[in-house]
């Protein structure tokens, strides 16, 4: 079976200029809402503790809410996660007391007010100090990942594409942070995984195409820039289609049969792949054309010893 | 023609077969084991099993087999019923010298393990557990050096006979005063001459003047390095006692470590022994001044205001008689009268200081102080603070009757659970310097359960999703392509088992992600031989070219996945470290089976053909 039977003939960069402003219209919506609400950070950066217990009865949120503030932990957020059994716990730092022993005091005065054993699934706490190393590492991560891909990219191709791919790869990353702050999802180590596994991902497909790109303005004679372009682009169609939704198929099966825990994680994948997609198409090639890349930029440098062949393939 | 040489058709086959091999082991289940490990004096030997064997069979405790491994002995049971009875059995059968612990047995076959076969480490989040992270409190371990060298300068000072003002810890130097300045430069010369690692400054001062000592930055460093060596080796120490099978104890940064201890369940057991900082002081007690004075504030010089527990006052000795360093074992037992009580015995030292005392002092009263110390959070002026504050307590007085000296017993304990803790925090050693907990990540078993049978559905799942896809997409290359997926997952599972890596949630997901991508590959070579096929060349050279045009896309594309892999590795704690192992190591073998291992078997299905009929 085939997608796509007979050569397709899409006019990609037709539409770039719609394109870029749909692109610019999200990114601004993206950085307002992060800018204005930001994100709402798990424990994993605030600090503070989390506790996820399971009822043998269904749990009762407001009684348990009420059994918290009574003891003095007004602060707690209680929520249901994955089933009516189990129970989300969120507590804040809280001052003068030692945070370490807090959960265990909780689930205690919990247990004493349950007349069925309580399950302890997990517990998280995250002291203030490391919490602020993390936010410090994972964006010092970004960055290295962002300078070293730079550097390959340029050094494979040419400092056009480096900033396409880069282009590309902010843009993704800036929309789906959007979409975590405009939804407020929670935002926690794993979604911080999730992008940079995305930001491989996108690269991965940016890569593709630009290969493609190089290649159709090295074998054309004819046509210009953006039909050289539209070319590539309509040459690995197929191709960035099939690997998209087979990723998309497993993520969704990771989303849907993972659990709870990895919730948030596959959500950043999916619109990571779905975003990391659309992108390489519109933001990296575009970015590329827009700066002006023409065949000279292209040719190989000559060397004496020519035994590799046009692609630079050695098989 | 597209022809492999025999050769790379075997190598590919080999690798494979060797891969199945190794990833083997994962196939068998765990046994329900009772580990049994030499602790401070045991030995574990024929002896001990023979010894294990007998008290098992003396409650009629079946069990499936016993054998040393190393420096265990492990007994394996059928179900974790029989697991818990025998731990209870054998934890009174072969007391104090050994380390009983619950564990699980991989029930890999004898063949197999003696190639060095073994299933992959499960991490806590799959297998349940407890992840500490503890911060070493080096400024006080600093302080605390520092306050051994004032002591040292008085003895000094005082066997010199050179008179001082007073010898004080300020932040972090040591400082001296004295009366003259004549006094100040013999102390200088002194200290000088004794003392080498640190730097001393004089402050002229007409009324007071003074010498400063600061350490070295090379001596500073020295006590942070073996503050922090010391700590792991009591808190290793500590979790033996609490008998805990496999528990990692690992340094992670110069003032972290990190504690993890799989299959423990008791969490707020766990916190109270590894923060603990318990320790014990003997002092005499102060008969010549009044109580009710110093509770009004006239404390005399060289005597120390303590609370009992009930709230009754002390007034003690400044002087410490005995502190809790010189124990060398510690047990909790019952007294006379049936209360807890810890039989307390003495290392050379000790002993003979102990007795020198007490000789001296028969018939006057002597207290146990049980001094702890807690931490709390406090913010002052917006920032963050920690406090730590010392809370000693009087638990016991009593007479001296007789010259004390290797062995003796404490008494005046709450229960006996406090004993057996106090007895065990003494054996262990105390820490060299505060400990905090500053991350906890508890996965309990209920838990770790449903995220292995999550991640082993959502993998599978996803799995059969993309080979359906394929077949119905590439036909028979389609089928190619899902050998070499299957052979993937394959080679990832044996290369986490021979690396011995520990596999964690994000790692499944690392996995699915692999399988995700590793496809790639194969559809990128596939579109191209579409395309060559397209334009009108011959099936054989369609082949050829679209596996070689393909290759340097599939290359760079994996390269750059790779960086950002890499990065994630670099950066990550535990279980993000998990995640790009997997995604690393998926990227490397999918290369493998994705290129040469699809190539193999296309060759071997048309490759001999002239104008064969691709079906894709």
């Amino acid at each position: 079976m085939q997608f796509l039977k007979e050569k397709t003939n899409f006019n990609f960069m037709g539409k770039r200029k719609i394109a870029a402003l749909f692109s610019g219209l999200l990114i601004i919506a993206s950085l307002a809402s992060l800018l204005i609400q930001g994100l709402n950070f798990g424990i994993d950066f605030t600090g503070g503790t989390m506790i996820e217990l399971a009822y043998e009865e269904e749990a009762n949120l407001e009684n348990i809410r009420g059994i918290l503030q009574q003891n003095g932990y007004e602060d707690a957020l209680v929520q249901n996660f994955g089933s009516i059994h189990e129970v989300l716990i969120r507590l804040p730092i809280i001052e003068s007391q030692n945070m370490a022993e807090l959960s265990n005091r909780v689930v205690e005065t919990l247990q004493a007010q349950n007349t069925t054993a309580l399950d302890v699934r997990r517990v998280e706490f995250v002291g203030p100090q490391v919490g602020e190393e993390l936010t410090e590492q994972g964006g010092l991560a970004m960055l290295y990942a962002l300078i070293g891909i730079l550097i390959y990219v340029s050094f494979r191709f040419e400092y056009r594409f480096a900033i396409g791919s880069v282009m590309a790869l902010v843009h993704d990353v800036v929309i789906t942070l959007g979409f975590f702050s405009i939804l407020q999802l929670q935002f926690d180590l794993t979604v911080l995984a999730a992008l940079l596994a995305v930001i491989g991902y996108s690269l991965n497909d940016t890569i593709v195409v630009f290969d493609r790109i190089r290649e159709t303005f090295l074998r054309m004679r004819k046509g210009d820039s953006e039909e050289i372009v539209n070319r590539a682009l309509n040459d690995t169609l197929s191709r960035t289609l099939m690997t998209s939704i087979t990723t998309l198929l497993v993520v969704t099966s990771l989303f849907v049969f993972g659990g709870e825990v990895i919730h948030a994680f596959s959500i950043a994948l999916m619109l990571g792949i779905l975003v990391g997609t659309y992108s390489s198409i519109y933001i990296a090639s575009n970015t590329v054309l827009s700066m002006g890349i023409s065949k000279a930029d292209l040719m190989p440098v000559v060397k004496d010893d020519a035994d590799v062949s046009e692609d630079g393939a050695q098989v | 023609m597209n022809q492999y040489p025999l050769w790379k058709n075997l190598l590919i086959a080999a690798v494979i077969a060797l891969a199945g091999l190794f990833a083997l082991p994962n196939l068998y289940g765990d046994d329900f084991a009772v580990q049994v490990s030499s602790g401070r004096y045991g030995k574990v030997d024929l002896e001990l099993m023979a010894k294990v064997e007998t008290a098992l069979k003396a409650e009629s405790i079946e069990y499936k087999r016993a054998d040393i491994d190393g420096e265990r002995l492990l007994v394996r049971f059928a179900d974790a019923e029989l697991q818990l009875r025998a731990k209870d059995v054998l934890s009174t059968a072969v007391n104090g010298d050994y380390i009983i612990a619950l564990n699980l047995a991989p029930t890999t076959p004898a063949w197999l393990a003696g190639i060095g076969g073994e299933p992959m480490n499960l991490g806590l989040d799959l297998r349940g557990g407890v992840h500490f992270l503890m911060e070493v409190d080096m400024d006080a371990a600093v302080k605390k050096a520092l306050n051994t060298y004032g002591s040292e300068l008085k003895v000094l000072l005082r066997d010199e006979k050179i008179r001082y003002k007073q010898i004080q810890v300020v932040g972090e130097t040591l400082t001296a005063s004295f009366r003259s300045i004549e006094h100040r430069d013999n102390a200088l010369l002194t200290a000088e001459k004794e003392f080498n690692q640190v730097v001393i400054d004089v402050v002229e001062e007409a009324t007071a003047p003074t010498m400063v000592m600061t350490l070295t930055e090379a001596a500073v460093r020295e006590i942070r390095s073996l503050a922090l060596q010391q700590n792991i080796v009591t808190l290793r120490n500590r979790i033996n006692e609490l008998g805990v099978a496999e528990p990692t104890v690992q340094q992670q940064g110069d003032n972290r470590i990190v504690v993890q201890l799989p299959g423990v369940q008791d969490t707020a057991q766990a916190k109270k022994i590894l923060g603990a900082t318990a320790t014990l002081e003997f002092r005499l007690v102060d008969n010549e001044h009044d109580v009710q004075d110093a509770i009004n504030g006239r404390v005399p010089a060289n005597s120390k205001l303590f609370y009992h527990r009930d709230g009754r006052a002390f007034l003690l000795n400044k002087r410490v008689m005995l502190t809790g360093e010189h124990i060398i074992n510690a047990a909790s037992t019952l007294d006379q009268n049936g209360s807890a009580a810890v039989s307390i015995t003495l290392d050379g030292k000790g002993a003979r200081a102990f007795s020198n005392v007490t000789r001296d002092n028969i018939g006057n009263p002597m207290a146990v102080v049980f001094i702890e110390s807690k931490t709390e959070t406090r913010e002052i002026d917006g920032e963050m603070v920690k406090i730590r504050r010392q809370l000693p307590e009087v638990i016991n007085v009593a007479t001296i009757r007789d010259q004390l000296s290797k062995k003796f017993q404490i008494t005046g304990l709450d229960s006996t659970t406090e004993a057996r803790d106090l007895a065990l925090l003494l054996r262990a050693g105390a820490l060299a310097a505060p400990i905090e907990i500053v991350e906890e990540r508890t996965v309990g078993p209920s838990l770790g359960k449903d995220n292995i049978d999550q991640g082993f559905k959502s993998v599978m799942l996803g799995f059969v999703f993309v080979l359906v896809f394929m077949v119905i997409w590439y036909r028979v290359f389609g089928a190619v392509a899902n050998l070499a997926l299957a052979a993937n997952l394959v080679l990832i599972v044996a290369l986490l088992s021979m690396l011995q890596a520990t596999l964690t949630m994000p790692g499944i997901a690392g996995i699915v992600l692999t399988v995700g991508m590793a496809v790639d590959a194969n559809v990128l070579i596939f579109e191209r031989i579409r395309e060559e096929l397209r334009i009108g060349n011959t099936p054989q050279s369609s082949i050829n070219a679209g596996y070689a045009k393909a290759f340097s896309t599939i290359a760079d594309a994996n390269i750059t996945t790779l960086i950002a892999a890499i990065v994630l590795f670099g950066f990550g704690t535990g279980s993000i470290k998990g995640f790009a192992v997997t995604l690393s190591l998926g990227i490397l073998t999918s290369m493998f089976t994705a290129i040469m291992g699809t190539r193999s078997v296309v060759n071997l299905i048309y490759g001999q053909k002239h104008r064969p009929n691709l079906s894709i």
